[in-house]
Parts: structure tokens; sequence; C-alpha cells
């Protein structure tokens, strides 16, 4: 199966063709903000960190930063930093370069303040922005396609229908030779044992059973009972009791396929099928996670409903919730409630899913990216300094 | 499922409402092909559990064929499932806590 894409000098596809405003710091969040806001063709990530960070801290913020540029979906990055910060521009401009996309960086400090950054990365961003334009899409096989697949604002519709609809479409994305992540360790937390045996080998089901262990201690170490936060207020709302009967939901949207591997956060897969990747259950933070780690395309299950997306990967909304879609429509992509009433089925679904994302890779936009949703924002794993 | 409640795994202690179900009122489920009706003990809003059967002081309540927490009290067939008579026994750093204290 075929869609068309943008083919990257790395070889990989996008089914966007965006010049990304890369902020190395959160002193540069505006004028990068400001350049993409006044060129069309650009869009922009958040960056609340980059400095005073310490170890592996720093160093996930970095790694998220340089595989947020290398998303397929980018055509051309302008790094935007002010200059002093802990990340500091000229060795993510190095490591962005290996890409072989065009890379160019805008310093607040050098360039003497933000009016100036401002109107020289809006020079930069047009040419690189009309550079883009003249680039065709090209027909790829479906196996070039990464899926990220998040769940939020849960209740008990998303692992009843809009999560194994998600697992079907999911699966037939592996079958065809791509490739699909599912994040979220805090919501696989009372449903890992069931992810285990279906891992390709001991290394795989280790790890996995190693960062499901790892978040619940970090959870313990709260001192609290995780509910209210896991599952949310909302969530309870919803009809969802537990994190265990929550995961048990979650995990049916990645659907049936062998585990091929574990990744951690914003790591990119090495092979193709189904990867397990080490997020948070915050749903921003995990698809960054996953769009990080090469995801061009997202498809995000709810059943409360919400207005999430991605400044550089587009989220198809979903939930089985029909009051959902009916007081959130302008949100949510597709209404599984037929499975609910009775007039589809989930495997009936899982295919509407699936043609979904096929449209999508072929440049239909999402509602999300219509609204202007572009939330990002990276996880922390330390303190600030 | 054009249903009023659905049983997802024949393991399962519980159903969920498709629809809200009023306190009193009867409600026919399949479990795999065996249909069951039973009157529920509470209004159960749409999404919400009830039990299909007695769940035990500390037994698990099961859905999706999983455990998904223990009951902190003895529940009957009909009865609304949720965090009032459910506890999780994961991340449960309240118990490290009293752990600690002992």
């Amino acid at each position: 199966m075929k869609f068309k894409g943008y083919r990257r000098p790395d070889g990989k596809v996008g089914i966007r063709n965006y010049v990304l405003l890369l902020p190395t710091s959160i002193c540069a969040n505006h004028v990068a903000s400001e350049i993409a806001r006044t060129i069309q063709g650009c869009t922009v990530i958040n960056n609340f960190h980059g400095c005073c960070q310490v170890g592996a801290d720093a160093k996930l913020t970095f790694t998220t930063l340089v595989n947020a540029g290398a998303n397929p979906n980018v055509g051309a990055v302008i790094l935007v930093g002010l200059g002093c910060e802990g990340i500091q521009p000229p060795k993510v401009v190095q490591a962005l370069e290996k890409n072989g996309k065009p890379v160019e960086c805008v310093i607040i400090q050098e360039e003497g303040g933000s009016l100036k950054s401002i109107a020289k990365g809006c020079a930069i961003a047009t040419r690189l922005a009309r550079q883009l334009s003249l680039q065709p899409r090209e027909e790829a096989d479906i196996s070039e396609l990464i899926l990220g697949i998040e769940c939020g604002g849960s209740d008990t519709t998303s692992g009843l229908v809009a999560n194994p609809a998600c697992g079907v479409a999911a699966d037939k994305l592996v079958a065809l030779g791509g490739t699909s992540i599912l994040s979220e360790t805090t919501e696989l937390i009372g449903a890992e044992h069931i992810l285990a045996r279906r891992a390709i080998n001991g290394k795989v089901k280790n790890k996995l059973l190693q960062i499901v262990a790892e978040c619940e201690a970090r959870a313990k170490a709260m001192g609290e009972d995780i509910r209210g936060s896991q599952p949310t207020p909302g969530n309870i709302a919803g009809g969802l009791t537990t994190i265990e009967e929550k995961s048990l939901g979650c995990i049916k949207k990645a659907g049936s396929s062998p585990i091929q591997g574990v990744l951690n956060y914003a790591e990119m897969p090495t092979e193709k099928g189904l990867y397990i990747m080490d997020t948070p259950g915050q749903d921003i933070e995990s698809m960054s996670g996953m769009v990080a780690g090469g995801a061009q395309v997202l498809i995000f299950t709810t059943g409360r409903g919400t207005p999430a997306g991605n400044p550089i990967a587009p989220v198809i909304k979903i939930t089985a919730n029909k009051k959902t879609y009916d007081k959130m429509r302008d949100n949510i992509d597709l209404d599984l409630s037929g499975v609910i009433d009775g007039n589809q089925t989930i495997k009936e679904a899982g295919q509407l899913i699936f043609d979904e994302i096929i449209q999508v890779a072929n440049g239909k936009t999402t509602k999300a990216e219509q609204l202007g949703h572009n939330e990002f924002s990276i996880y922390r794993i330390g303190p600030t300094f | 499922m054009p249903t009023q409640a659905v049983v997802i795994d024949e393991k399962d202690n519980v159903a969920t409402a498709t629809t809200n179900l009023k306190q009193g009122s009867r409600v026919k489920i399949f479990l795999g092909s065996r249909e069951i009706d039973l009157a529920v003990n509470a209004d159960i809003p749409f999404g919400h559990k009830f039990a299909i059967r007695e769940i035990g002081y500390h037994e698990h309540v099961i859905k999706y064929g999983e455990p998904m927490g223990r009951a902190t009290q003895v529940i009957r067939a009909g009865d609304h499932v949720h965090v009032h008579n459910v506890e999780s026994e994961r991340c449960r750093g309240d118990w490290e806590d009293a752990k600690n204290e002992i």
C-alpha cells in the first residue's frame, strides 16, 4: 500500500513539509513563535527548558530537540537561541546537520535583541519555506509510516470501543510493514503482564517490566495513593475506577502485534513493528516524545474530549462517546459511537481509523491542525537548578 | 452492542452500562452467548460498572478478564462498582508510608 509524502535527504518520508522553528531554551520561545506566526509554512515547538538542567535531564531535552528536528515532517530547521543557555545552539546545529536538511540559526544575543532576531528569522523562514514549497509529494510505501498512539481524557468508552478499534488500525499498519508506538508507561501499570507476553524476546520483556516497575516506584515515592492523579477526576467521572482498569483499556489501542522493542523517551525505532516508548501519561509530553521518536501521524482516542494537537505531526482525534462527539465536534475527527449503538463493529471502526490515517498521510488536514492546536512539552526527569 | 450493558470477558464479575440505568431496572446482559438478567441496585450512569455477581471483601474485581483492583466491602450483584467500593492495588504510596510507620 502506498501514500504520497515528502522524501527527505536521509531517506525518511514526511507527510507534512514544515520549516520548524526550534528554540534551544525558554528564553528563545517568543522570538521563535513570532517568526513562525509571521511566515506561512512554519511551525514551532515550545521549549520551556534548555537551561540550568543537569545530567540525564539536560541530555533528554537535547535529544528531544534534535530528534524533533529530525522528524520527517520537518523539511528545514531554524534554530533560535538566546546564546548563553545550557543547551548550546552550535551543538544542536551540529547534531541536526547529520540529517542533511537545511539548518540555520538565529542567536538573539548576537543579533542584538528580539526585533532584529525576528526580522532575520523571518527572512530565513521565507527563503526556506519557498524552497520547501517546490518539493512535490512522491509515492512512498506505507511501511515508511510511524504511527504514534495516544489516549487522553479517557472514559470507559475508550477501553470498550475507541482503543480496540485503534488497535485494529495499528495491527493493520504493522501487518503492512509499518511501525506503531504505544506510550504512557503510567498507563501500563496493571496491564504490563499482558504486554510482556507479547515481547519478541527476554530482553524486550525485561525492559518493559523494568520501565513499569520504575514508574510505579516513582509514584510510590510520593507517599500517596495515585488515585486522583491516575485515574484523573475526569476519568473517574467517566466510570474508570483504578489505574489498573485504565491501563487494561489503554493497551488495547496498540492491538495485538508482537512488541519489537522498548524505546526511551524521544528515541527513534530502529526496526519496523510495534514499539513501547517510556513516557509519562500526560498527553502532551507523551505525544511530544513519540513525535521526536519519528512519528509522522498520531491517533488520539478520547472519551471526555480533548483539543490537543501537535506542531509537527497531525493528530487524529477519535471518540466512541456520542455525547462528547456532539459537544466537541470541532475538535474530534471520528465518531465511533456506532459501535456502542450496535450499528458498527470494532473491526469496521478500525478500518475507518486506518482509512483516515492514509488520507491524513496524503495531506487531509485534521481538526486539530485546522484549529492551530500545536501543544508541545518536553518531559523533565530532574529539577531545575 | 445494542444492549444496555456489556460484559467484556466471560471471567468478568462486572458489566459496563452502555446507557443510563435507573435504580431497580432490570438489565439483560450477554455473558458470551449466555443471557443473564438482573436488577441494578442504584442508578448506573453511562460508562459506569455494576457487579453481575457477589464480590467478597478484598476479592478481585475482574474486567477485561483481568484484576482491576479489589473490593473494599462486600459488593452484591447489581451494585454500582466504583471508587466507593473498589481500590487500586498499584502505586499505593500510602501503603508504603503505613509500612514505614510500623
